[in-house]
């Protein structure tokens, strides 16, 4: 299956643009998983942080965000966060 | 006419003159590269929240209950415009033009007869709009002392901005500023950032209408708007701190070739007087020996 191309941009600099397995989303209403195909959904964004599982299986990466949102699209996720680390 | 000490004295002031411009224009030149650098790296932000604000804008159908931020407050009588312009000088006209492009959008709307406020961010444009505009000059944010503007300094700005909205204190709000096109040209602009311009209605295709939002349009939208405010703001510091490096950089470039210049006029004189002096001598030895 195809990879996700997921994106991380805070106000300050792109952080990632990456392909990945999956990545976990804090949203605002509950977390949730974004795999490639994903149907068009866009959420605000609750402080927490994103798990980003550069392969099926493996370790994820944590990244805290907060605040802004999320946009999965036809090309990919992207995640506008107004404070990233990690 | 300046006697050779004093011509000597002159060089020499001036060619310190030149040490210092040539270290300021390398010194900007750093500094450019990397405010240039920011600026770019913080473009896609900006880029996709102005997409998504005007895609979820052109989404929703503007009503009485629609956030302010997007509605306005039906009336467009008092407009704010907000002044962001260096704190420091030493850059040729960069922000004198963006205050004169905000005095020119100022003039025009005071010329509609709307009421016309400022809001300044940056040292350098007060004297001018407090001249021209006495007692218009409503808030002040202070950026001196801070070397690279944070995006918190920025929000810190909206907030204050939106709060005024929210109290009613104007309707329309313009943001004046200079784009960073390249070192040699900064271009100024007047954009209105309050109430959102309504986006052109894009072709939303059925992809797009089944985008799926979590909460609903609205409470998003409410959500992002004071946001894309904050980041205007934001992308217009990070423009401008470019632009005043490249322009200062140019600035500086001329006064240190204007300062060779001068130099060079300088010296040409400081020689000629040398000369004359020594044929005065030489033909007053001459004379006395011939005399004897």
């Amino acid at each position: 299956m195809a990879d996700l191309q997921f994106e991380l941009v805070t106000p300050e600099k792109q952080l990632r643009s990456e392909s990945v397995h999956m990545v976990v989303v804090p949203g605002v209403e509950g977390d949730f998983g974004v795999m490639a195909g994903h149907a068009p959904f866009m959420t605000t964004l609750k402080d927490g942080s994103l798990e980003i599982y550069k392969t099926a299986g493996g370790e994820p990466e944590r990244v805290m965000v907060s605040g802004g949102f999320a946009e999965v699209g036809d090309k990919g996720l992207t995640v506008l966060a107004e404070k990233a680390e990690g | 006419m300046a006697s050779l000490k004093d011509l000597k004295l002159r060089i020499n002031s001036v060619k310190s003159t030149q040490k210092i411009t040539k270290a300021m224009k390398m010194v900007a030149a750093a500094k450019l590269r990397r405010a240039t650098e920011r600026a770019e790296a913080g473009r896609p932000y900006a880029q996709r929240l102005a997409d998504v604000v005007s895609s979820l804008a052109g989404r929703i159908t503007v009503g009485p209950q629609s956030p302010k931020l997007i509605a306005g407050t039906g009336k467009d009588d008092t407009h704010l415009i907000v002044v962001v312009t260096a704190d420091k000088g030493l850059a040729g006209a960069f922000s004198s033009n963006i205050v004169k492009a905000a005095k020119a959008k100022a003039d025009a709307l005071i010329a509609e007869g709307k009421d016309v406020h400022f809001y300044i961010v940056g040292r350098k444009s007060k004297p001018i709009l407090n001249r021209f505009f006495p007692g218009k000059v409503i808030g002040q944010h202070d950026t001196m002392g801070i070397k690279n503007p944070a995006y918190s300094d920025a929000q810190a700005i909206a907030d204050d901005i939106v709060d005024r909205f929210n109290a009613g204190r104007f309707d329309v709000a313009h943001l004046a500023y200079a784009e960073f096109k390249t070192t040699l040209s900064q271009v100024p602009m007047v954009d209105q950032i309050i109430p959102v311009v309504p986006a052109e209605v894009e072709d939303t295709g059925a992809a797009a209408a089944a985008v799926e939002y979590e909460p609903d349009e609205e409470a998003i939208l409410a959500d992002l708007l004071p946001k894309n405010v904050a980041i205007q703001i934001y992308r217009a510091q990070l423009e401008n701190q470019a632009g005043f490096y490249g322009s200062q950089m140019t600035a500086m470039d001329n006064a240190t070739r204007n300062a060779g210049d001068m130099i060079n006029r300088l010296s040409i004189q400081y020689n000629r007087q040398r000369q004359a002096a020594i044929t005065t001598e030489l033909v007053e030895i001459i004379s006395g020996a011939e005399a004897l």
